[in-house]
């Protein structure tokens, strides 16, 4: 139900956004606050940690759906490059990426470039999930930045591409 | 009856004191665990740099010495960045002359996107196209917007990350300004 709302909002919210930018974001993807997932399917850092050595049979899909230099620079080790959904090129490959998964996979998405609420990569990203049918999707709560809240907590990373 | 009274309220004081030093501890721990990579960087040389700008001309940090340099890092997806620009381009105007020079570095993947945004906020100061070799250069940039203020010497001397109190980056950057 709460997701049923979310996706409602996010149709009824698009438009309005778009019509209100003033050209500043030309050639986003403009889509919903990350404030705006619903908290059951917000996961934070600590839990996901707690599982990464976990050898599972099925392990969750975990996409960094942000900047590909943060990636570069940091990510969290087994995670894929996903492309920054804010933009119309980066949802695309995001789009490519999930395709073959099946509907009731676990993603697991995160992003870290911004404080939370003015994340523009995490929401775009989950309303695409939920428009494609997946049922098991789960967002990273980063407060601040990937830098603060999950590196400089000592959390393990991967460096590279 | 007294007695039991004054045991219950020994446990509550031992109990206050308990918290209070709790308290004091999470205090005290708090600030270390959100410690930034970025503020071991502080007050040492900062990282050098050379890179051509988006117009193709070479900016060296190097030859700035003896000017103070705003260096922000930023992009175009990131909305407390794009607050941020327009008062780093009114600041070059005004403080310039004294001897502020602003650098920009977008961390964006994509320049055409940048070079859209540098025209549109008609920025007056270089802007440069990082990678993740100058963001672990600086400690790591892995978050926006986050910048840095190296004084005269060449020594970064104060970072600023996430939605800065603008007002407080510039009393700094004017004390700065004043040292010679």
């Amino acid at each position: 139900m709460r997701r049923r709302e979310f996706i409602r909002t996010v149709l009824f919210c698009c438009p309005a956004v778009l019509a209100c930018s003033n050209g500043a974001n030309i050639g986003r993807a403009q889509g919903p606050a990350a404030s705006s997932i619903p908290r059951s399917d917000v996961m934070q850092p600590a839990e996901l940690v707690k599982t990464l050595h976990v050898r599972d049979t099925y392990p969750p899909l975990l996409l960094q759906v942000g900047s590909h230099i943060f990636y570069a620079e940091a990510h969290i080790p087994g995670s894929v490059y996903a492309g920054a959904a804010a933009q119309p090129a980066g949802l695309h490959t995001f789009e490519n990426m999930v395709s073959s998964s099946p509907k009731d996979k676990l993603i697991i998405l995160y992003c870290g470039c911004c404080p939370w609420d003015r994340c523009p990569n995490v929401g775009p990203a989950y309303a695409k999930l939920h428009e494609l049918g997946f049922t098991n999707v789960k967002v990273l709560y980063f407060a601040h930045n990937f830098g603060t809240d999950w590196v400089a907590k000592g959390y393990p990373i991967e460096k590279g591409e | 009856m007294i007695s039991n009274y004054l045991t219950r309220f020994s446990f509550i004081r031992h109990r206050g004191i308990l918290a209070g030093f709790v308290f004091t501890v999470l205090l005290g721990v708090g600030p270390l665990r959100a410690e930034q990579p970025g503020r071991s960087l502080l007050h040492k040389p900062a990282p050098q740099f050379a890179r051509k700008d988006l117009s193709g001309k070479q900016v060296d940090l190097r030859t700035f010495r003896g000017r103070v340099v705003l260096l922000n890092f930023w992009a175009t997806w990131c909305a407390p960045c794009q607050q941020e620009l327009p008062h780093f381009a009114a600041w070059q105007k005004q403080y310039g002359p004294a001897g502020l020079q602003i650098i920009s570095v977008a961390m964006d993947d994509d320049q055409a996107m940048v070079r859209t945004t540098e025209r549109r906020l008609d920025l007056n100061f270089p802007v440069i196209m990082g990678d993740e070799r100058l963001g672990t250069l600086y400690g790591g940039i892995l978050g926006l917007p986050i910048t840095y203020l190296i004084g005269r010497d060449g020594k970064a001397l104060a970072r600023f990350e996430g939605e800065a109190d603008l007002d407080a980056m510039e009393n700094k950057i004017q004390a700065l300004l004043r040292r010679r």
